[in-house]
């Protein structure tokens, strides 16, 4: 199974850095032909505007949208969520995969930024609970009757899933724990299979 | 807020989410928008770009607060902004202010010409400018979480961006060659905190992202300096001085995504309007040398 990171803007490295040490292949997707090499793919943190409009040339967004139609594990951190959501406040165009509305920097500019405890569903096993980073962080402002939630930060969902997508509006790619990526990596070994 | 390693995990990581982005210098809220538009990773909020700068002379300082604020409520990308470098209180209103990250900046006439600010207190990260391996790592001593190369702001000249990446990036190769016993004399010759050279000589890298700045005028020159290891790259006059900001500002963030497809480089480069004009940076004699500003 190879993995791909949206390596447009923002800290994909570091998603290729967690898979590598998953023993996972990954690769720098920045074109459709990129993408059409991959069977799994990470929407990193970074500036959902600036990959919204790098994303335009090749209409990376909606190969990336019917990629998912059409069963392709995905992780969104952070920007990747926001990329993904139905809705975002303020207003700006999205992929409308997960069934959320979403608002951007919702906890403030950088100074609020910071790292916090995540309450984890059993289905990360353990321990139940993970640290996370939260930088600039969107907020989840409604989760539809389809999505599950993983993750919770003083009980608001932080982690989420639906179908093939995982979703977190933190940084597990910042931190020593792999068990965020390995949900993706074990879901698209299994869909390969 | 958390401990100090919490601390700063958080400010390095606004830094990694900059990475492969463009930082784009900004004077007024309309100029943000174009910016934002334009795909810029965050904006930079100053009184004047570093050119005006240059040919206006007078004293460099802090942006006025109403342009700040004016900027912060037209993006929803990060905001930065520019104190004189050793200006404590500069910092300090800018961190009430909530910006996002500041520039300790050989652009604004330096308020201490012996020190910097102590930037581990701060919640607020800092990104300081370096020409070499040894101001690198005294700023990131002082608490830093970006380090760009310096360049030579406002003059539309690459060569002294590529001198100070080549710079740092040679004295990190001649780290890792080093034998232990050799780090400590080495520190000494870099003037730099023992700690961090002994790091950089194991990890083969900085220990905070590495962007650059300084004389980026086209889409080849902010793709040259991520060819040279920057990981993000800072823009001044280059976009707002030249004949169509909104077209510049847009090919230059889709060279730092595509910096090593030349093919699709040529296509973003085709059909530009004129870039600004710049002058030449070994013709500047050493005060009008901005990245001299700095210790």
């Amino acid at each position: 199974m190879r993995c791909g990171v949206l390596a447009l803007q923002g800290d994909w490295a570091a998603h290729l850095a967690v898979l590598d040490r998953l023993g996972t292949a990954g690769l720098a997707v920045r074109s459709a032909a990129d993408l059409a090499a991959v069977e799994a793919l990470v929407l990193p943190g970074g500036e959902s505007t600036a990959m919204l409009r790098l994303m335009e040339a090749e209409r990376l967004d909606e190969r990336i949208a019917d990629r998912i139609d059409h069963g392709m594990p995905v992780l969104a951190t952070c920007a990747g969520v926001i990329l993904l959501a139905r809705r975002c406040e303020p207003d700006q165009p999205s992929l409308d995969r997960l069934d959320v509305d979403v608002a951007r920097n919702a906890f403030g500019r950088q100074v609020h930024s910071r790292v916090a405890t995540v309450e984890l569903a059993a289905a990360l096993g353990p321990p139940p609970r993970l640290d996370g980073v939260f930088i600039r962080a969107p907020r989840i402002l409604r989760a539809g009757p389809g999505v599950e939630v993983l993750g919770r930060l003083d009980g608001e969902p932080v982690l989420l899933r639906q179908g093939g997508i995982l979703a977190a509006t933190f940084h597990p790619e910042l931190t020593g724990d792999l068990r965020v990526h390995r949900m993706l990596v074990d879901r698209g070994a299994h869909d390969g299979r | 807020m958390g401990t100090e390693t919490e601390r700063f995990r958080v400010k390095v990581g606004l830094a990694e989410m900059l990475k492969g982005g463009v930082i784009l210098d900004v004077t007024t809220a309309e100029q943000a928008k174009i910016a934002e538009d334009a795909g810029a990773a965050a904006v930079m909020a100053l009184e004047r770009v570093p050119a005006d700068i240059r040919v206006q002379g007078g004293v460099a300082r802090m942006a006025a607060i109403e342009k700040i604020v004016e900027i912060q409520e037209c993006v929803d990308i990060p905001v930065m902004a520019k104190v004189r470098i050793g200006h404590i209180v500069e910092a300090q209103m800018l961190e009430a202010l909530e910006v996002d990250f500041i520039d300790e900046s050989e652009v604004l006439t330096p308020a201490d010409e012996e020190n910097h600010i102590s930037k581990h207190r701060f919640t607020v990260p800092f990104v300081c400018g370096c020409r070499n391996l040894g101001e690198a790592l005294r700023r990131i001593g002082e608490g830093a979480a970006m380090i760009r190369t310096k360049g030579e702001a406002g003059s539309g000249d690459i060569v002294e961006a590529v001198r100070h990446l080549r710079a740092v990036k040679r004295a990190i190769g001649t780290l890792t060659v080093l034998d232990e016993h050799e780090l400590m004399a080495e520190a000494k010759l870099l003037g730099a905190p023992f700690e961090l050279v002994a790091w950089v000589a194991e990890h083969g890298r900085l220990p905070v992202p590495n962007f650059a700045a300084g004389g980026v005028a086209t889409p080849a020159d902010a793709a040259l300096c991520m060819t040279l290891g920057a990981e993000a790259v800072f823009v001044g006059s280059g976009v707002f001085k030249s004949s169509d900001p909104p077209q510049r500002a847009r090919a230059i963030v889709e060279a730092v995504t595509h910096w090593q497809d030349p093919a699709r480089l040529v296509e973003i480069s085709r059909g530009l309007a004129e870039p600004m004009s710049g002058l030449e940076a070994s013709k500047l004699t050493s005060e009008e040398m901005l990245s001299r500003r700095g210790w």
